[in-house]
């Protein structure tokens, strides 16, 4: 969980995690909303967020390193302009065709953009308080259970998933080699099984101290100020798309 | 005062299989008696009774009087605190303390009373100075302990310890019986460690197939090395009672 988490003291960190909710689900919508010619739109989107990683002190090293999970959609991006018909640009003595290079350039900084706010958000929110955030925001209790559910199993996973591939490796098995793949593959069914067990077991740990499908932590209501302070990258972000529209 | 009333208990799984023919178990308050068997014998099946995750088929339970039914299980799964066999299974918050806390404010504790009741239960243990680190993060033994202070923090009046020396090192193995020594509370014990059974619990019931075929005091208990025989247990190697 610590792979996405980065504990701080910022005021970004101390904002009510409901706050940042809002603010973040808000800024992916304006980005996702501006029409994908709206180039100094996206760069002001990207100043904002820029601001917003200097007060909380995440350095672009981490976070690049964070965003590769966007990889496959970028591929599919550098893809589009070579097959997409349409209209063709000379780029580098290369014809690519120009809708399918604005509907890469679409995918690419949309998803790029929609996962550096979420990166953001969950390098400055500690899981659990994102849990919470959400109790506050008066999302659904099922919701709320099957999120903390699957916070608690990603760790539980993770570990089983090491002490199985120990087991493997201590057996002579060397999955560097693609026809050595099949043994991965039938360890994840095994995996999965294991992992629902302890997760069953865990479960009834929980339920035995008298857990009943909420947290109990209380998170106080945020005031005003907070939030207005909390949604000013939002209420920016919301502007420059309002600006972009309109122009 | 009787801390625990099991009566006539009966449990057959959905299966069909029938773990439990009526077992028969008063344990009085103060009380500390170790529940032996071999494996598959409904030791885990009882323990899972006694805080209602599973319904009796059969016959009843009571906790300092209060009967095991739906509409009390709130209350009796504060009255009977079960500590799992795995401490993984229990710890599953990110700090000791979150962890110690859960129990308690699931109990309804707020605020300062919370506070006080973790710092007391990690106190018991001695946990107190790993409050603000991860679980994760601890030893096998000290992760017991933390697991112990989980549930003694919603103060059970009966502690239910399934396994408890399992996987630890001599030393965690004796801490964690001088803990366990210094609590003072109704503790049934379920466990195949028979030189840890003698050091803790004056008295031992024996499960096999689903009843209780012997109830007395530990040492007797031990010493009659055919009626452990004719349950598959032993003393270890080199352990003589008689």
């Amino acid at each position: 969980m610590d792979l996405l988490h980065r504990p701080g003291d910022t005021a970004v960190h101390r904002l009510p995690p409901q706050v940042k909710i809002v603010a973040a689900v808000l800024t992916v919508l304006c980005v996702v909303a501006t029409p994908r010619t709206g180039f100094v739109a996206f760069a002001l989107y990207f100043l904002v967020l820029s601001a917003v990683w200097v007060a909380a002190r995440i350095p672009p090293g981490w976070l690049a390193a964070r965003a590769l999970i966007e990889t496959p959609f970028v591929l599919l991006a550098f893809v589009l302009p070579f097959v997409a018909s349409g209209p063709t640009v000379d780029v580098l003595g290369l014809a690519l065709s120009e809708p399918g290079l604005l509907a890469g350039w679409n995918i690419l900084v949309k998803g790029t953009l929609g996962v550096l706010v979420s990166l953001t958000l969950a390098a400055t929110t500690a899981p659990r308080d994102l849990i919470l955030g959400l109790q506050r925001l008066r999302v659904p209790a099922m919701v709320i259970t099957i999120a903390t559910l699957m916070l608690r199993y990603l760790d539980v996973i993770a570990a089983e998933a090491r002490r199985m591939r120990t087991a493997r490796i201590s057996r002579g098995h060397d999955p560097r080699f693609l026809w050595q793949l099949g043994a991965t593959a039938r360890g994840i069914g095994t995996l999965f099984v294991r992992s629902y067990e302890r997760g069953e077991r865990v479960h009834l740990a929980m339920v035995s101290r008298g857990w009943s499908g909420v947290l109990p932590e209380e998170v106080r209501p945020a005031r005003g100020a907070v939030w207005l302070a909390g949604l000013a990258p939002a209420v920016i972000a919301a502007g420059v798309l309002g600006a972009t529209l309109l122009a | 005062m009787t801390a625990l009333h099991v009566d006539r208990l009966a449990y057959a799984y959905p299966d069909g299989r029938q773990a439990l023919f009526g077992v028969d178990l008063r344990v009085d308050a103060g009380e500390r008696v170790a529940v032996l068997g071999p494996n598959g014998a409904g030791k885990t099946t009882l323990v899972l009774h006694l805080n209602g995750v599973l319904t009796a088929g059969s016959g009843r339970i009571e906790v300092a009087g209060l009967p095991v039914e739906k509409a009390n299980l709130k209350e009796i799964r504060r009255r009977v605190g079960v500590v799992f066999q795995d401490p993984d299974d229990q710890l599953f918050m990110p700090t000791v303390r979150d962890d110690v806390a859960f129990g308690p404010a699931n109990f309804g504790l707020r605020g300062a009373e919370l506070e006080a009741r973790v710092k007391q239960a990690l106190d018991a243990v001695g946990m107190a100075e790993h409050a603000e680190r991860s679980p994760m993060h601890l030893s096998g033994g000290q992760r017991r302990r933390v697991a112990l202070a989980t549930v003694l923090a919603c103060d059970p009046e009966i502690l239910v310890l399934d396994e408890p020396s399992a996987n630890l090192e001599p030393v965690a193995r004796r801490e964690l019986a001088e803990v366990l020594l210094g609590l003072e509370r109704t503790m049934l014990m379920v466990t195949h460690d028979l030189p840890y059974a003698l050091q803790l619990c004056p008295r031992s019931v024996l499960i096999d197939d689903g009843v209780i075929v012997a109830d007395g005091p530990t040492r007797e208990l031990l010493a009659d090395a055919s009626l452990l025989a004719a349950h598959r247990l032993e003393l270890p190697f080199g352990f003589r009672l008689d």
